[in-house]
């Protein structure tokens, strides 16, 4: 069961290690950049920044530059806003956590709303149960004639 | 508990509304870009804003402001952008004729790769001052919508004329002498 275990973790370490150490792929950096004049990620561009910039992401990643490498290089020129992805740190977080935020708010207030709508809902009264005892008396002395 | 429920909700939806009406005072307040370029078209000369920018012809960063008392001759261009290519040559000359006469051309080269900017430079002998600015961030305040634009700028700082496309046109040439003559005379 142990030695199970440990070959699983030296395979799973092997698989890991061969993805981090495979180049980039061109298709996969062209959808996660931006094109800074159309503001559309490269894949979808043709203007001639975005030609000018796949050219170079093709380049660098012949000359073996990591995915890491070659994102920072581009930040380097055009800036942040480079990365179709906001950086998950500083600023860049707030991207991240504001939808979360406003889909647990929404929640909570979902929820909210869900139980003042069930508490104002009044409970469903029982058949006969509000008849008045002197009605009650002179139904039953009228139904009593009626079948005399 | 339920009016209390109701009017948080009221109180969250019209601070929603009010934070909505603040964004479009606040993007309307600020939206000077296009407001700069049809000012300036009515005679107005707005001041243009202020940028500081790292040079691609030398080390060190060049701060528009710091050119007051001399008209400038502000050119936006990109390596990659055509009728750049055509408008270079003109823009040297404009900066050979008229630099003894406290006028300054300044190349603003945006959205482009700084080697590829260098390279451009050195291919049309260009001698004026030029400065990066990649992300393109100093491009709104002065409503630039395409490439390249020209702003003529006096010697107080405020744009006299601005030009949409290539100032090489047989039409536009002249019209570009006479703002830079206008900048000059404040």
């Amino acid at each position: 069961m142990i030695r199970a275990a440990a070959i699983a973790v030296v395979l799973g370490a092997l698989v890991t290690g061969f993805a981090s150490a495979a180049p980039p792929n061109a298709a996969d950096l062209e959808a996660e950049l931006v094109c800074p004049v159309c503001e559309t990620t490269l894949d979808q561009s043709n203007a001639p920044v975005a030609e000018r910039m796949k050219a170079y992401i093709r380049v660098h990643i012949a000359a073996g530059d990591t995915e890491q490498e070659i994102k920072d290089a581009l930040v380097a020129e055009f800036g942040p806003e480079v990365l179709a992805e906001p950086p998950g740190g500083g600023f860049g977080l707030l991207a991240w956590l504001l939808p979360l935020a406003a889909l647990v708010g929404g929640a909570v207030a979902v929820a909210l709303l869900i139980r003042t709508w069930s508490r104002r809902a009044p409970p469903p009264e029982p058949v006969g149960a509000g008849l008045d005892p002197e009605l009650d008396r002179l139904v039953d002395e009228e139904l009593a004639r009626f079948d005399s | 508990m339920a009016s209390r429920a109701r009017l948080l909700g009221q109180g969250v939806a019209i601070g929603l509304v009010a934070l909505l009406f603040i964004l479009l005072g606040w993007s309307l307040l600020n939206d000077e870009g296009g407001g700069l370029k049809s000012a300036a078209a009515r005679g107005e000369r707005p001041e243009a804003p202020d940028f500081t920018l790292e040079r691609l012809d030398e080390g060190g960063d060049l701060q528009l402001s710091s050119l007051r008392g001399k008209a400038v001759v502000l050119n936006v261009w990109a390596s990659w952008c055509i009728p750049c290519k055509d408008e270079a040559p003109f823009l040297e000359q404009v900066w050979q004729d008229n630099r003894d006469r406290d006028v300054v051309v300044v190349g603003l080269d945006a959205k482009d790769f700084r080697a590829d900017a260098r390279k451009f430079a050195k291919r049309f002998g260009l001698t004026f001052p030029l400065v990066y600015d990649g992300p393109g961030n100093t491009l709104d305040g002065f409503g630039v919508t395409g490439f390249p634009e020209t702003f003529v700028i006096d010697r107080e700082g405020r744009v006299v004329e601005a030009f949409a496309g290539a100032v090489d046109g047989d039409d536009v040439r002249p019209r570009l002498l006479v703002a830079i003559d206008r900048a000059l005379e404040t």
